[in-house]
């Protein structure tokens, strides 16, 4: 590690900041996205509401159909400020404080006209695919969304990794889920047969984008980093825990995602921030939780200003863990779905959880790490603090515990 | 009260009181070589650990009994109360007549405690127990029944002896016994709530959590005996109330006869649903794990944890509320509980349609001040009553 540099040194100036190819693809990929939503009724492709962990990206590509993603929409929400009305709305409509805001945020967004991120309505969906993953939440939150629309659920229970191993009967019971539940639902709401071609080839551009996007991440292993692998990782996530998973566009994208990030480790360049470039790594951090997305840039400025870099991170892992060597398989595809949709973070058990980040301490040569516990997540925040006291004592580096929220503003205080 | 009863009751309060689980080290000291499970709220399947030879035990937490010291230290302000207490009571070695614990699949964060039993106890058996959602027979069916022939492979290792079906349907049959002086409870509680009030009952039907259920069968019934010889209990005129939301964290007992005062007969309630098991009797002829598979794929009690795969969300509780004849609904349900809270407003909808009035509070299982809730719950019994005379 390069010797540490005066306290509070900002990156670049923003003025120096320039926008990378992988971001605009990005942006322009997103606003495409919400395009085809919005012509979705009028083309007549039909929509499938969805969650982000264990989703069927490549099986809903295969019918054509097109995902909307309500966590992505609470977040997006959040990050716009707009999540703290939906959250009230939601309570006002009976719905107790005590409870995730990701949900309240998506009922409060639906109360008030589902209105999305490019200020167009959101189509309605012709049908919910709950896929239970790693989240208890889930299956409420869809039996609360069915009340309000009127159109399928498909239901796919995924069996959690308590023991963090996949056991045969476990993959039995996903694939005769698909099978029996969610390829029929598919089948019914789009006029379609179940295609396998089609499903394979689409499983083999995603283990293609896989590739890439595990070498980005890995790219964190260098000294300085050249990634954020938190506050920039999430946005790295995004294309592959979404729609564009198995698509030729998330394939480029991570093509030129890994190209630049390997240009830097080659030019020895740190991560890109939104002040620009952090120049003098100072501080090597490993993160467990999801961020807070209402002061989503405070907070990550609070990190930046202190040139501390986020080397990896849990939250990434939600939708896969491809760096443990997850990669889509075309030639098993109902199997490999399963394995995938059970090998996500949030479904893994609590000392499979603590293996991880320990192993992410080691092998990122961390000098720490933050749990940032959500008030919202029990899925990721009971027992969080064992996990705290058990990477302490596992790795001898120290740890640090923050509280917030993903998109209640109540629960955000920079002090 | 007569001497009998006031007997039967002290002893119930005695085994609810006894947070060290004296019952079973009792149990245990009686046969060298005993073994005791310990699961936690909702559902494992009690007869397998039965068939076993071993004694299920279920464990709701510390309850309003103990101090909370260091279990605070384990979870965020904002998780409810049960996992600190369970924790406060392993640590304290209060769980030490436990060979093992089980975690049934209930909500995240006793999924997650599963693991953190995993880290701390790592010379214990622990299990998490993923019980289906899907309710087909050959998809969940398969997969439910894969999973208790898996934990009767464990069970035989834990006594060192096979278990054989035999030993399951004898064990099947003991449960549905046990199930039955359950339902007469709750069906003589329905008829007659002021000779069988809840405060009451509560004591009896908890003891099943330590008792074995042919001792707890028994005392079941010597209870509703002994109470219907009772000649002081005179008709008391109250509302008749459903409660739900109890299910896992439990309400202390102080809460039950505050709502008791306030002029609330409960006559259904989620209490303690673990130890009802199922709705019916389950099946004894042909293959007894197949049976018990199938029985929670059928026979299941709806509850929050539990996917409702049909459009009737809420039909259940508005049921039971035609059924005990009842009047309203409390929503009662344990601070911070995802899963009780989460359907709050599902079956609040499901209510209003059939007209049926609701208020809501909520506890924790450690809850001293009861003065706002009986005020509440005061009020609700009034106002359901001029509804009802209406
Ligand atoms: S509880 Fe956590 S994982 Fe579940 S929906 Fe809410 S934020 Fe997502
Ligand atoms: S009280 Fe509710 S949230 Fe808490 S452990 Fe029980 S089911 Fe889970």
């Amino acid at each position: 590690m390069k010797p540490a540099t005066r306290r509070g040194q900002a990156p670049a100036a923003a003025a120096d900041v320039h926008k990378e190819d992988s971001m605009v693809l990005q942006k322009r990929l997103i606003a495409e996205h919400y395009d085809a939503l919005s012509r979705a009724r009028d083309e007549g492709k039909k929509i499938v509401y969805t969650f982000v962990p264990g989703n069927l990206t490549e099986l809903i590509e295969s019918f054509d159909m097109l995902p909307v993603l309500p966590e992505i929409n609470a977040l997006q929400s959040g990050m716009r400020k707009l999540s703290g009305g939906y959250i009230s709305e939601a309570e006002k409509a009976g719905h107790s404080e005590d409870v995730c805001t990701y949900v309240k945020c998506d009922i409060g967004m639906l109360k008030k006209g589902n209105v999305g991120p490019t200020g167009k309505k959101l189509p309605e969906p012709d049908l919910l695919l709950l896929s239970y993953t790693g989240c208890f939440t889930f299956m409420k939150w869809f039996e609360l969304l069915r009340q309000e629309y009127d159109c399928p659920v498909a239901m796919l229970h995924v069996p959690y990794q308590a023991d963090g191993r996949i056991h045969p009967h476990q993959v039995d019971y996903v694939v005769q889920q698909l099978r029996s539940e969610v390829i029929p639902k598919m089948e019914e709401v789009t006029g379609r047969t179940y295609d396998e071609e089609r499903l394979r080839k689409s499983l083999e551009r995603s283990a293609a984008a896989e590739e890439d996007f595990v070498a980005v991440l890995e790219s964190a292993r260098n000294v300085p980093s050249p990634i954020d692998a938190y506050f920039g990782g999430v946005y790295y996530i995004g294309p592959i825990f979404t729609a564009f998973r198995g698509t030729q566009a998330g394939v480029d994208y991570y093509r030129t995602l890994r190209t630049e990030v390997e240009a830097r480790v080659r030019e020895g360049l740190g991560p890109i921030t939104p002040d620009g470039v952090l120049e003098r790594e100072r501080f090597r951090l490993v993160i467990e939780g999801p961020p807070n997305w209402t002061s989503f840039r405070e907070f990550w400025k609070m990190f930046y200003e202190e040139n501390v870099v986020v080397v990896a991170s849990s939250y990434t892992k939600v939708g896969g863990l491809y760096d443990r060597g997850f990669r889509h398989d075309a030639s098993r595809p109902l199997e490999t779905l399963a394995e995938y949709c059970m090998g996500c973070y949030t479904n893994l058990g609590l000392p499979s959880r603590v293996e991880l980040l320990e192993r992410y301490v080691r092998d990122y040569k961390a000098d720490g790490f933050l749990i940032n516990s959500v008030k919202s997540c029990n899925s990721f925040s009971a027992g969080q603090l064992l996990i705290l006291r058990q990477l302490e004592e596992r790795t001898g580096i120290p740890g640090a515990f923050i509280e917030t929220d993903l998109v209640d503003p109540r629960y955000f205080s920079a002090a | 009260m007569r001497p009998a009863l006031a007997e039967l009751v002290k002893r119930a309060e005695r085994l609810y009181e006894d947070v060290d689980l004296t019952a079973v080290h009792h149990w245990k000291d009686a046969v060298a070589g005993r073994r005791a499970l310990g699961a936690m709220p909702v559902y494992v399947p009690r007869e397998l650990i039965h068939a076993a030879g071993m004694l299920p035990v279920s464990v709701f937490g510390g309850g309003d009994q103990i101090e909370i010291i260091r279990g605070d230290a384990y979870f965020q302000s904002y998780i409810c109360h049960i996992p600190r207490s369970t924790i406060e009571l392993a640590i304290t070695r209060r769980f030490d007549a436990l060979d093992g614990m089980l975690f049934p699949s209930t909500c995240d964060v006793i999924r997650n405690l599963s693991g953190m039993w995993t880290m701390l106890f790592p010379n214990l058996y622990v299990r998490y127990v993923d019980v289906p959602q899907n309710f087909d027979r050959s998809v969940g069916g398969e997969f439910w029944l894969h999973e208790l022939r898996s934990l009767l492979d464990d069970f035989a290792r834990l006594v060192h002896r096979d278990v054989r079906d035999e030993d399951v349907a004898r064990s099947i049959e003991v449960y549905n016994q046990n199930r039955r002086a359950i339902r007469d409870l709750y069906r003589l509680r329905s008829e007659r709530p002021w000779m069988f009030p809840t405060s009451e009952t509560y004591l009896f039907l908890r003891a099943g959590a330590v008792l074995p259920p042919e001792e707890h069968t028994q005392l079941l019934q010597q209870y509703t005996d002994a109470v219907m010889d009772e000649t002081e209990r005179a008709e008391l005129d109250s509302s008749r109330v459903v409660i739900v939301g109890t299910f896992c964290e439990q309400p202390p007992l102080a809460l039950l006869r505050t709502l008791e005062r306030a002029g609330c007969w409960i006559v259904d309630d989620d209490l303690l649903l673990g130890l009802h098991g199922f709705v019916d009797d389950v099946e004894i002829s042909g293959d007894p794990v197949r049976n018990l598979a199938d029985a929670f794929l059928e026979l299941g009690i709806p509850t929050a944890s539990r996917y409702e795969p049909g459009p009737d969300k809420g039909a259940a509780l508005v049921a039971s509320v035609q059924r005990h004849n009842a009047e309203g609904v409390i929503f009662c349900a344990p601070s911070f509980c995802d899963p009780a809270l989460l359907d709050q407003p599902m079956l609040i909808a499901a209510l209003e349609r059939a007209g049926i009035p609701h208020t809501q509070f909520k506890y924790a299982e450690n809850t001293g001040q009861f003065g706002a809730i009986r005020e509440q719950a005061g009020t609700f019994s009034d106002s359901i009553r001029l509804w009802s005379e209406a």
